[in-house]
């Protein structure tokens, strides 16, 4: 049975306390992309400042949610922080890997096996997820998966439009 | 008498544990318990008289015919109905709330007219009217909520200037709070304006008498009242139910169908189209003596009492760690408890709370409880919310100050 040590592992909770990359960044440059989980009203505000090579030059993480959203957001923007857009994109593909489910596992033991979780294909191509592997304790608590995609998704959407802005 | 010390046998979903604790259930203002003899009923009919109603000439068909209207007579009799036949079966309260705007609300609202709403109504008591006044070019008006969870009546008189219906909940699902009903009534009467009343956490809880009240509307819901899910329950004046068009068209609501048209049927099954839910309605007639049997005055006492000691008891432990909104004395509110918890500048989540919470078999719900406008007010994103019912007692609530504790554990700074 999963207990709580497996979802608030201590790095999320350092994230969470001190969240990285806090604020807000000037639009334009930068684009800013709002997201929201209606379930338990967390709301993420992504602001994202691409350059002309297509690298994120900076990344600015407003709003407010519960310790596994935030902490998410934190270590997303540690994460993405100076890589290209593209490489963006693969941690955005390899972290809902990490967070994805395969159905029918749900209600089993909890274990990694029984739950369907690859860390090794979650890790596709050279993208290492590093720190963020702490959060694949979430996919035992399934409600809170939507939690910690959160800011991914809206980063994807931050990202298209920068793209399209262009 | 009072509520018995040994209910919880009566519910057999309170007898598991989970995560290997006793599941202590402090939701029910979100959805109730059923009790055996709700269960046991809606079984009995399946395997004793299920047939489909008002339709065959056997003696089957009459026996579920007789059981559907014999727990309409059982909803009447529960809110002091004038006329068995003012009752109307929904799905559930949000159900009963479109009815009345597409039902009512079409043919009575234009653009010169205005509904007058609160701020702390749930989802159901605002979301159809969005939907009809971006139709019909009505205005939609707010009693506003004062700071300390009361609705703000100073400038009611011209809130009901042209206002055609005064919507209001008789208890907050977020704060607790009761409103003054009798007031707002005579006060929408005398502007003109009917008032409709969401019930859906009033009439699990306290005695109800809709002449009383003199409502025009008065809505609840069957899984909130220890009844099955499917089945709400809309209460208007026989005056109105006349005199609105139909709501859904089919069967059962009919008269008469030709090529050309058709006439409706007599009320209440005017609005009651195609087969209705029968083994819901026999279990909410079996949710109504459970209730009965207990006395519906002692049901609010023992949540007066509940409420009371949960007040002091998370008050007295927790001091400036824990907020809980809405009025601050029991007899003034339900035992809907929502609260901040956590250091006074780093309050832990409420989703937060909820998932430690689940840790130690109790359940709680997290989040904006289906009233956005509300918390924008109060200025906050989320909650935490404990609810009661006739089955809690003082250990529950105790179970939840000890485990609240666990939260600060984790997310101390
Ligand atoms: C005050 C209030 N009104 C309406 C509803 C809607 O009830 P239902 O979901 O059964 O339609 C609820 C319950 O969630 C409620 O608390």
């Amino acid at each position: 049975m999963p207990g709580l040590d497996d979802l608030y592992r201590e790095v999320i909770l350092d994230h969470y306390r001190s969240p990285r990359n806090q604020g807000e960044l000037e639009t334009p440059p930068a684009v800013r992309t709002e997201g929201f989980n209606p379930l338990c009203g967390d709301e993420v505000i992504v602001f994202v400042d691409v350059d002309d090579t297509n690298v994120i030059i900076d990344i600015a993480i407003g709003g407010q949610g519960c310790s596994i959203s935030q902490a998410s957001a934190s270590m997303m923007s540690a994460a993405i922080k100076g890589t290209s857009v593209d490489e963006a994109r693969q941690f955005i593909g390899a972290f809902k890997g990490l967070m994805s489910i395969h159905e029918g596992d749900l209600g089993g033991d909890g274990s990694e096996a029984e739950m369907g979780i690859d860390a090794d294909a979650a890790d596709a191509g050279d993208i290492k997820l590093g720190d963020l592997e702490a959060l694949k304790g979430v996919v035992k608590f399934p409600v809170r998966i939507k939690c910690a995609t959160l800011s991914w998704n809206t980063l994807a959407q931050a990202l298209d439009e920068a793209a399209s802005d262009t | 008498m009072s509520i018995p010390a040994d209910i919880k046998r009566d519910f057999p979903v309170l007898q598991q544990q989970v995560h290997d604790k006793p599941l202590i259930y402090l939701d029910s203002g979100n959805t109730s318990q059923k009790p055996q003899a709700v269960i046991d009923a809606m079984n009995d009919y399946y395997e004793t008289t299920n047939a489909n109603v008002h339709r065959g000439s056997y003696d089957l068909a009459v026996r579920a015919t007789e059981a559907l209207e014999g727990a309409r007579a059982k909803v009447a009799r529960f809110i002091n109905a004038p006329a068995i036949n003012e009752i109307v079966f929904t799905k559930n309260a949000t159900e009963a709330f479109n009815l009345i705007a597409r039902s009512w609300g079409a043919a009575n609202l234009g653009p010169s007219d205005a509904v007058v709403i609160s701020e702390m109504e749930h989802h159901a008591n605002i979301v159809p009217w969005h939907m009809l006044s971006a139709e019909k070019g009505f205005e939609l008006r707010w009693i506003p909520v004062t700071p300390n969870g009361h609705l703000d009546l100073s400038d009611l008189d011209t809130l009901l200037k042209g206002a055609k219906l005064v919507s209001v909940t008789a208890m907050s699902n977020v704060l607790g709070t009761l409103n003054d009903i009798p007031r707002l009534a005579e006060a929408a009467h005398g502007a003109g304006a009917l008032l409709a009343v969401d019930g859906s956490q009033y009439v699990p809880h306290v005695p109800t008498d809709v002449q009383a009240m003199d409502a025009d509307f008065l809505i609840f819901t069957g899984h909130k009242m220890l009844g099955p899910t499917g089945i709400g329950v809309l209460w208007a004046r026989t005056e109105f139910l006349e005199a609105m068009p139909p709501f859904l068209g089919g069967g059962e609501m009919i008269l008469n169908v030709t090529k050309e048209g058709f006439t409706t049927t007599e009320i209440p099954w005017k609005f009651e189209a195609g087969t209705p839910m029968v083994a819901e309605a026999v279990g909410l007639g079996a949710a109504i003596e459970y209730l009965d049997h207990l006395g519906m005055d002692n049901v609010r006492a023992h949540e007066i009492e509940l409420t009371d000691y949960a007040l002091r008891t998370l008050n007295g432990r927790y001091g400036d760690k824990i907020v809980i909104h809405g009025p601050q004395v029991a007899s003034e509110r339900g035992g809907v408890l929502s609260f901040v918890y956590g250091e006074p500048d780093m309050r832990v989540h409420p989703h937060d709370i909820a998932q430690v919470l689940d840790q130690a078999g109790i359940c709680v719900r997290a989040g904006h409880h289906c009233a956005k406008p509300l918390l924008q007010t109060m200025n906050v994103p989320a909650t935490s919310r404990a609810s009661v019912y006739v089955y809690n007692d003082e250990s529950d609530i105790d179970a939840l100050a000890e485990a609240l504790e666990a939260s600060s554990d984790i997310f101390a700074f």
